[in-house]
């Protein structure tokens, strides 16, 4: 009630000091806010990475237990051929899957808005679909597929006489790309079509009065317009590469001889510290990815940003 | 199509502007997205014999949808339910919490000018680069040391962070919730936190249906997380526990279940697409008038 009679009061009427302190609660209260966010935030996310970078400075020996070692692991993590493989191992992927992704999901996006098909909203529900499955049962259903016990593959072999074998070394990568195309095509294709959504009709309208075809509304007005979500969607993208796991992990017990412990540096750390029992060194190889990842979203997102002002 | 036309006729004549090549390109996005469900239907209504034997993409053999389910929900003392309950249990707590940290600190940000809002900004926003699965294992070593692995909490506690739904809501409520309205409650004495539930709630509810369908998808299908912090199948949620039957298939002691993995997949997936399917008009304008602009 006090604070009510304070604010409705006209301002000459109230002393000065209420009004400092009504101001000042007010300049606060955005605090109160976003404190039970940022609580949660120090506890499991702040304090597991501060957790990880003291851990990557000991090591545990076999005789006389775990010592502080300085960044001894980090020199090992360099001179590691089999992070390196790892590593150069997404990049490749990287390289390949999320351009063809990215392309595949504009060209979705760009059609869906484009108001050239029958029922629009029916193809962008449909695409979009695969996102809501989970990683695991997408990557049981490839799996399924690609091997030969369920047919599938085999049987388009025997139709077309071909030899397609997804599950040997020389495909995997292929066929992992491909599972995780079709895993986040329809979640991008939706980022895109909502910034598709956002732009104001008034610019529509006068590249009409202009003349101007649908391809070069696509080329002026709609991929500018587009540039943010596509930063971000690459952004995800590259984090997303990096950190490949789940299917890789999942597939590894129909591809023993493709996917090895270190098929990616995510599945090596986590190799190394639940198969290895190298905790210490798991730990430097988490934050050795973490900074590379972040150093190559930062740069992506300052190119972005840039191409964007000019 | 040709310039010389009027714009405005075209417009109206919806047949002029259907196009061959576009219908083409999303019929065959429509049949990669829709396939491995297709076959995941199908199959799901196999013996175990005939997913061997039959062509992975049509029916065959005795129609066993129904026995397969009932292998399901059966098989090891009824494992499966307990890992439905606790995905459940993960979802509600971990997604439900997740979204209302988000949706408390996004409509902070976004309407309160405090000091070191900045910063904060800053933090979150560079949060959202960092891997989720980069702080699995440092969680999982922390966890261990304070006896929280292998419980529950494991899996929730983690999940609680969702720092892309605080951005999704930061700038979902810089547009719906308009300034001058708020300025009104406060002359007419309302309190910050009931102007918030009163008032700012219900704009905001687009915006959070959006963040929670988001959080609830990645609570659902989390994997990672829950595979490296559970021990006991007790406390599996349907991704993990749907992985180690299909490990037992291949190995030493082989015992393969393919019919109840892939039945058991199909019951995983119905309740998320259809919340999807059911919520879509509220999450797709929250993504649109959240949307990133450039």
């Amino acid at each position: 009630m006090a604070s009510m009679t304070v604010a409705a009061a006209p301002p000459e009427s109230g002393s000065s000091a209420e009004q400092a302190l009504r101001k000042d609660r007010k300049r606060w209260t955005g605090w109160l806010f976003i404190t039970p966010f940022l609580l949660v935030f120090a506890a499991f996310l702040v304090a597991p990475l501060a957790y990880s970078v003291y851990l990557s400075l000991f090591q545990q020996k076999l005789i006389g237990g775990t010592s502080f070692v300085g960044l001894d692991n980090y020199k090992a993590v360099f001179t590691d051929e089999k992070f390196w493989s790892a590593l150069r191992r997404v990049a490749i992927f990287l390289l390949v899957q999320v351009p063809i992704m990215t392309v595949l999901s504009l060209i979705a996006a760009l059609g869906i808005d484009s108001g050239r098909l029958r029922g629009p909203g029916s193809y962008r529900i449909l695409l979009f679909l695969p996102y809501a499955v989970p990683g695991v049962v997408a990557t049981l259903i490839w799996g399924f597929m690609y091997g030969d016990k369920f047919g599938l593959t085999a049987s388009i072999n025997d139709l077309l006489g071909t030899h397609i074998a997804p599950l040997v070394s020389s495909w995997i990568l292929l066929s992992i790309g491909n599972i995780v195309t079709w895993e986040f095509m329809g979640y991008n294709m939706l980022i895109f079509y909502s910034s598709l959504k956002v732009i104001p009709q008034e610019l529509y309208e006068a590249a009409e009065v202009d003349g101007a075809g649908a391809m070069s509304i696509v080329r002026h007005i709609k991929l500018p317009a587009l540039r943010g979500s596509i930063v971000i969607s690459i952004i995800f993208s590259i984090i997303g590469s990096f950190q490949l796991f789940n299917e890789p992990n999942l597939l590894q017990p129909l591809a023993p001889n493709a996917i090895t412990t270190n098929f990616t540096p995510n599945l090596y750390a986590y190799n190394l510290s639940f198969a290895g029992q190298q905790i210490n060194y798991a730990a430097t190889v988490a934050i050795v990815m973490g900074v590379i990842t972040a150093v190559i979203a930062y740069v992506v997102q300052l190119r972005g940003s840039r191409k964007e002002t000019m | 199509m040709s310039a010389s036309q009027p714009t405005r006729h075209l417009a109206r004549d919806p047949r002029q502007r259907r196009s061959v090549v576009l219908t083409v390109a999303m019929v065959i996005f429509t049949v990669y997205s829709l396939m491995p469900l297709l076959w995941l239907i199908i199959n799901a209504t196999k013996t175990q014999g005939s997913l061997f034997s039959s062509f992975g993409l049509w029916f065959s053999g005795d129609f066993s949808l129904w026995s397969n389910i009932v292998g399901t929900f059966t098989y090891d003392n009824g494992i499966f339910l307990h890992w439905l309950f606790n995905t459940l249990l993960y979802v509600v707590v971990g997604a439900g919490g997740a979204t209302i940290l988000a949706t408390l600190g996004g409509y902070g940000l976004a309407k309160y000018n405090f000091p070191g809002r900045r910063g904060v900004f800053a933090v979150v926003l560079g949060a959202v680069a960092v891997p989720g699965a980069a702080v699995a294992v440092p969680t999982f070593l922390m966890f261990s040391k304070l006896g929280l692995t292998n419980t529950p909490w494991a899996v929730i506690l983690p999940s609680l962070i969702s720092p892309f739904g605080l951005y999704l809501v930061w700038t979902f409520a810089t547009d719906a919730v308009p300034i001058e309205m708020l300025e009104a409650a406060r002359l007419d004495g309302a309190g910050e936190f009931r102007t918030f539930f009163t008032i700012s709630l219900k704009l905001l509810g687009p915006g959070i249906v959006t963040v929670a369908l988001f959080a609830i998808v990645a609570t659902w299908n989390n994997y990672f997380l829950p595979l490296i912090m559970i021990n006991d199948p007790k406390w599996y949620p349907l991704t993990v526990g749907l992985s180690q039957w299909t490990a037992q298939a291949t190995g030493a002691a082989a015992q393969p279940i393919y019919n109840l993995v892939i039945a058991g997949a199909l019951i995983t997936i119905l309740p998320i697409v259809i919340i999807f399917l059911l919520l879509q008009r509220y999450w797709q304008s929250g993504l649109s008038a959240g949307s990133v602009k450039g």
